[in-house]
């Protein structure tokens, strides 16, 4: 119904989504009215302060949150439930199953959902658990990984599937500084050889930047749209960059005008 | 660790460490240490008193033990009640697994699984009897009935539990790779609670155990042979105090095995080296 036409058929299309939860105060609106979308291979950064709902609009995505109103579509079909189309990297890393090692996790989505033979699932597996670095602990259990390891299994187990398109929610969040940054590196490499399509929740400006093609910014209380970027153009290169930093401003501005008064930003 | 220091002399020092902190670290030495220890107590205890008809000494005991294992078919008493006990555990797991799985489903079944559990968790199971013998005769099947209600609300309520306390992002983990009903549970709930579930089958091990117990000794003869509860009640009644405690240390023992041989290498090769438990 937007009158603008799109140039790649979209993977997955959020369309004038509304959420609400119902709390014993009342209903609470926490997303209102917002729409995009992500072509082949694009990565989606939703953006915005804590409270903007941008968990909870990947959450529906994921189709473990009903839409009040709206739709959510995953290659043309309407979203009903949660499927394994769609890969949910956690921010918490209890992710992994415990009882579980290393590679039967990564096997597991495979098991579940996919009609591969078991030879197959095993060479599946482990060639990405090779990519994340993770060959010397192909049968530790989650409980003897590094946080760091253990977000490494999780983005392993959600590229393993043939997944339409990864959902991420701040997945590196409760990484130290110096994880993070090489997890988002890792990430961007692993991006750029699978051309996976991503649709990746942050608070973080500069990680958003550089982990995105488009950055989708949200308004607090309830989340709004406030705009979108096109970030396609920035990559690792520009760490540090005057163009970065400018950029950084910018979106900075454009998230917190309203809030003059706050200092309490995030800055990673 | 201030052994260090001690270096060089002899290696007669250094094997004496080994041992030392073999004794130290073995759960199985330290368990036998603790044994020996109380067994010691009872001895002395006993000897000081110096009443055998009331309260005989734990040689004595054990030398009754003997007998009655050698002369007086005791094991199979007791295989006769750990029989029973087994069906009634057996079958109690099964339907409580059963009942809390529906209930993990649907709202109506939990709030009836737990109205249920509140009710008659603290009724005690040997107060069943009276009614069970009513419906259902002196036999097997009121100490069935009697042992699966004492098995069935503890070990429900500590698997529901266990249900509940799993972890928010291993249920979504589940339901996103589109996991439901039957396979939901047994694929992600079942393993992720399975600290609760083992603790509920411990508890509930004890429970049957008393019961069974209690209930033979109100009951008498079961099956054909008699139980330990049995056993124990005969010898009683003819004041051979050294066997009745005989028939008692059989079920510490027998209780012993399980928690210490069985539930241990269930933990062991499933919660705690999963690092769920230590």
């Amino acid at each position: 119904m937007l009158a603008r036409d799109p140039v790649l058929p979209a993977v997955f299309e959020v369309d004038r989504l509304t959420l609400e939860y119902r709390t014993p105060a009342g209903v609470v609106r926490a997303v209102d009215d917002v729409s995009f979308r992500a072509a082949e291979g694009e990565r989606l950064v939703l953006l915005g302060p804590s409270g903007c709902g941008k968990s909870s609009i990947l959450k529906a995505v994921a189709g473990f949150l009903k839409p009040a109103s709206g739709a959510i579509r995953v290659r043309g079909r309407e979203v009903k439930g949660p499927g394994p189309d769609r890969i949910v990297v956690f921010q918490e890393f209890d992710q992994l199953l415990p009882w579980k090692t290393v590679r039967q996790n990564v096997e597991f989505p495979l098991r579940m959902a996919s009609r591969l033979s078991k030879v197959e699932i095993r060479e599946r597996s482990e060639i990405i658990l090779k990519k994340v670095g993770l060959e010397r602990v192909l049968d530790g259990y989650p409980h003897t990984l590094s946080g760091g390891m253990k977000q490494r299994a999780a983005i392993a187990r959600a590229m393993v599937t043939d997944a339409d398109v990864l959902l991420m929610d701040e997945p590196f969040a409760a990484l130290d500084a110096l994880t993070r940054t090489q997890l988002q590196g890792e990430l961007l490499d692993l991006a750029e050889e699978l051309g996976f399509t991503l649709l990746f929740v942050t608070h973080s400006i500069e990680e958003a930047i550089l982990i995105g093609t488009k950055l989708h910014l949200l308004s607090p209380h309830p989340g709004r749209t406030i705009t979108s970027l096109d970030t396609s153009e920035f990559g690792r290169g520009d760490l540090g960059s005057a163009r970065l930093e400018a950029l950084s401003r910018e979106v900075h501005d454009l998230l917190f005008t309203k809030r003059t008064d706050s200092k309490a930003v995030q800055h990673v | 660790m201030s052994d260090l220091s001690l270096g060089r002399p002899a290696e007669k020092s250094r094997a004496a460490v080994r041992l030392r902190d073999f004794v130290f670290t073995s759960a199985i030495i330290r368990k036998i240490l603790v044994l020996a220890l109380l067994a010691l107590i009872w001895e002395l205890a006993a000897r000081y008193m110096n009443k055998p008809i009331l309260f005989p000494t734990f040689t004595a005991t054990m030398a009754a033990l003997w007998e009655a294992v050698t002369t007086e078919n005791l094991l199979q008493s007791s295989w006769a009640s750990l029989f029973v006990l087994l069906k009634g555990y057996v079958i109690s797991i099964v339907l409580a697994l059963v009942f809390v799985s529906l209930a993990v489903v649907s709202g109506f079944v939990r709030e009836l699984l737990q109205t249920l559990i509140s009710m008659f968790n603290p009724l005690p199971a040997i107060a069943l009897l009276p009614v069970a013998m009513l419906w259902f005769g002196l036999g097997e099947k009121s100490l069935l009935v009697v042992l699966v209600h004492a098995v069935m609300w503890p070990f429900a309520l500590a698997t529901l539990t266990g249900f509940e306390s799993v972890p928010e992002t291993q249920r979504l983990v589940g339901r996103n790779y589109g996991l439901r009903g039957p396979s939901y549970v047994v694929r992600i709930l079942i393993p992720a609670a399975l600290p609760s579930i083992l603790y509920g089958m411990k508890i509930a091990w004890a429970f049957a155990w008393r019961t069974l117990i209690a209930a033979e000794l109100v009951f008498g003869v079961s099956s054909s042979s008699g139980g330990l509860g049995w056993f124990i009640f005969r010898n009683r009644n003819e004041l051979f105090t050294d066997k009745v405690f005989a028939g008692l240390a059989m079920v510490i023992i027998i209780g012993l095995l399980v928690e210490g041989v069985i539930f241990r290498v269930i933990e062991n090769v499933t919660v705690r080296r999963w690092g769920m438990q230590r």
